[in-house]
């Protein structure tokens, strides 16, 4: 082999790193819970807590070695589990105790989030599926790394409004038992539309039933790095702009490969997906609506911004999809509210507002993202959204995600501080017109013509 | 196993014959040497060959971090395989 040392590329990966927040995200363990299932919750919890111990011991220290010998920040090594109502369904007992284990399992083991406490419920519920949504709040609220989401519609299935109406009240209630920290609660609560099975992003993240014993996921970011390297193309055309953001994505993406490879061959765990996400966090020059201004709008949320996202969401997928083996989880970008620099100052500034928000969730992965709604918003209105969210997500074929935080006792104008990752959010008007009657219906809402493809 | 290790310093006289004695002293094998100058800041990127290196890659990786320190230089050590699987198909 030659050991031609190309001085500019070496560069530009440290320059990536070290000025630009060029991360991986997350390395997300799926492991696999089913066999933890009997009737018993306090002997299901049990082998729930030894078998995520057992199973992940080393992934934090796999994590930091790579980290050390590539030179890359790993931020977050987390856990996804079997949507937990399908493990504790057979058990009479509160499910929350399954969550402390859980909990308890995530800090033996040194990892800052678990996603799974979770259930599947986008045509109907199980008894199992009850009890565990019904214990949701109090799960959130007396466990710290744990995270729950439900799936409530899907393009096949059509919409499950019954679990829409309840998760209105599981997220009011949610808001209320963690009122004391601002809702913080709800920003580890997901309901979605189309969830996936191998998404390594948290709150949503889960470990579905067609997937393996284990699995080694990981998340790539780097808005950072699409950002400068868009300011290299002011006033090119979107030609240029769309093959900037593929090459970047590329590159971006061939190191999370580099990476999942790496963990998977340590852990001696298979090697699930690379999710290509462009996930942002509150650090200045590591935003998606910064990226988006840069391709010429004043403000993010101004007209514009739909198209902008569109292309910047498609032309990550292109770049990112042939520099990894397998693609998967939500690969998109993100647009979550509180945990980008740049949208908190658009939402704040009154252009960036929530149905803005709503149709950008059109053309991009998840949806209406850790967003603080006034604290008196009816659960009904809650549903509305929700279920506008997974309309959008059942009729595009894609994956809608919601967390909403109705900060108890903040109204527009106030902000949230959630703190960490999850940043901090200008709390944003709701309509005040009714849902109430809507959302009373019940029932569900049948899937779409072209879910019969068969 | 190669690495690259990249040292950036405000220029000064013998930071090349510093790094490669640190390096020499650690069995370590030079493949490849680039440095400039970035307006006034010293850049040198090698590729090294550790498989005569008795150290660990974390201890040698802390070891240049403190030499470096020791004459202000700002030194890390990252595998090969990064960069490459960035830039090549």
């Amino acid at each position: 082999m030659s050991y031609l040392l190309n001085t500019d590329e070496i560069l530009q990966t440290i320059r990536m790193i070290d000025q630009q927040h060029l991360d991986v995200r997350t390395i997300t363990l799926g492991l696999s819970l089913l066999d933890c299932a009997g009737e018993d919750i306090d002997r299901v919890s049990t082998k729930i807590y030894d078998k995520i111990c057992r199973e992940a011991r080393d992934l934090v220290t796999v994590g930091e070695a790579i980290e050390r010998e590539f030179g890359i920040p790993i931020i977050n090594k987390r856990l996804s589990v079997t949507p937990v109502a399908l493990v504790t369904g057979g058990c009479k007992g509160n499910p929350v105790k399954a969550a402390l284990a859980m909990d308890a399992a995530a800090a033996e083991v040194g990892v800052n989030f678990i996603g799974g406490f979770s259930a599947l419920v986008h045509k109907d519920y199980t008894h199992g599926d009850r009890r565990l949504i019904a214990a949701i709040p109090e799960a959130l609220a007396s466990t710290e790394r744990v995270c729950a989401s439900v799936n409530v519609g899907s393009t096949r299935s059509g919409i499950n409004m019954d679990a829409v109406a309840q998760m209105g009240h599981i997220i009011k209630n949610t808001a209320a038992l963690t009122a004391d920290r601002d809702g913080l609660g709800c920003s580890k609560l997901v309901i979605f539309c189309n969830a996936v099975e191998d998404n390594p992003f948290m709150a949503g993240a889960f470990h579905g039933v067609g997937e393996g014993e284990k699995a080694v996921n990981v998340g790539v970011s780097g808005p950072g790095v699409v950002y400068e390297a868009l300011r290299e193309c002011e006033g090119a055309s979107f030609d240029t702009v769309a093959e900037t953001v593929k090459r970047t994505a590329f590159k971006v993406t061939r190191m999370g490969q580099l990476v999942a490879r790496e963990a998977s061959r340590r852990l001696n765990v298979p090697f699930g997906i690379v999710d290509l996400s462009l996930a942002p966090t509150p650090a200045v020059g590591d935003s998606v609506a910064r990226i988006l201004e840069e391709m010429g709008l004043e403000v993010c949320g101004t007209h514009g911004t739909t198209a902008a996202l569109a292309l910047l969401n498609d032309a990550v997928k292109k770049g990112g999809v042939m520099a990894s083996g397998h693609v998967g989880g939500l690969s998109g970008a993100f647009i979550p509210v509180s945990e980008d620099e740049g949208m908190i100052a658009a939402a704040r500034e009154g252009t960036l507002n929530i149905d803005k928000l709503e149709a950008m969730t059109c053309v991009c992965s998840v949806g209406l993202d850790m967003i603080a709604v006034p604290g008196d918003t009816p659960a009904e209105t809650l549903s509305a959204i929700l279920a506008d969210e997974a309309a959008i997500g059942m009729i595009n074929n894609k994956t809608t995600a919601v967390r909403l935080i109705p900060a108890p006792g903040k109204t527009v104008g106030d902000t949230v501080e959630i703190g960490g990752l999850f940043g901090s959010a200008p709390v944003m008007s709701v309509h005040g017109a009714s849902s109430k009657a809507f959302i009373e219906r019940g029932g569900r809402i049948p899937a779409p013509l072209h879910s019969l493809r068969n | 196993m190669k690495a690259i290790v990249s040292v950036f310093a405000k220029d000064a006289k013998g930071i090349i014959a510093y790094i490669t004695g640190v390096l020499a002293e650690q069995e370590i094998n030079i493949l490849d040497i680039s440095q400039t100058l970035m307006q006034e800041y010293f850049t040198m990127i090698m590729l090294v060959d550790l498989t005569d290196c008795p150290m660990s890659f974390d201890a040698l990786s802390r070891h240049l971090q403190e030499k470096g320190a020791e004459r202000g230089l700002s030194v890390h050590i990252q595998r090969q395989d990064i960069f490459d699987a960035m830039h090549r198909i």
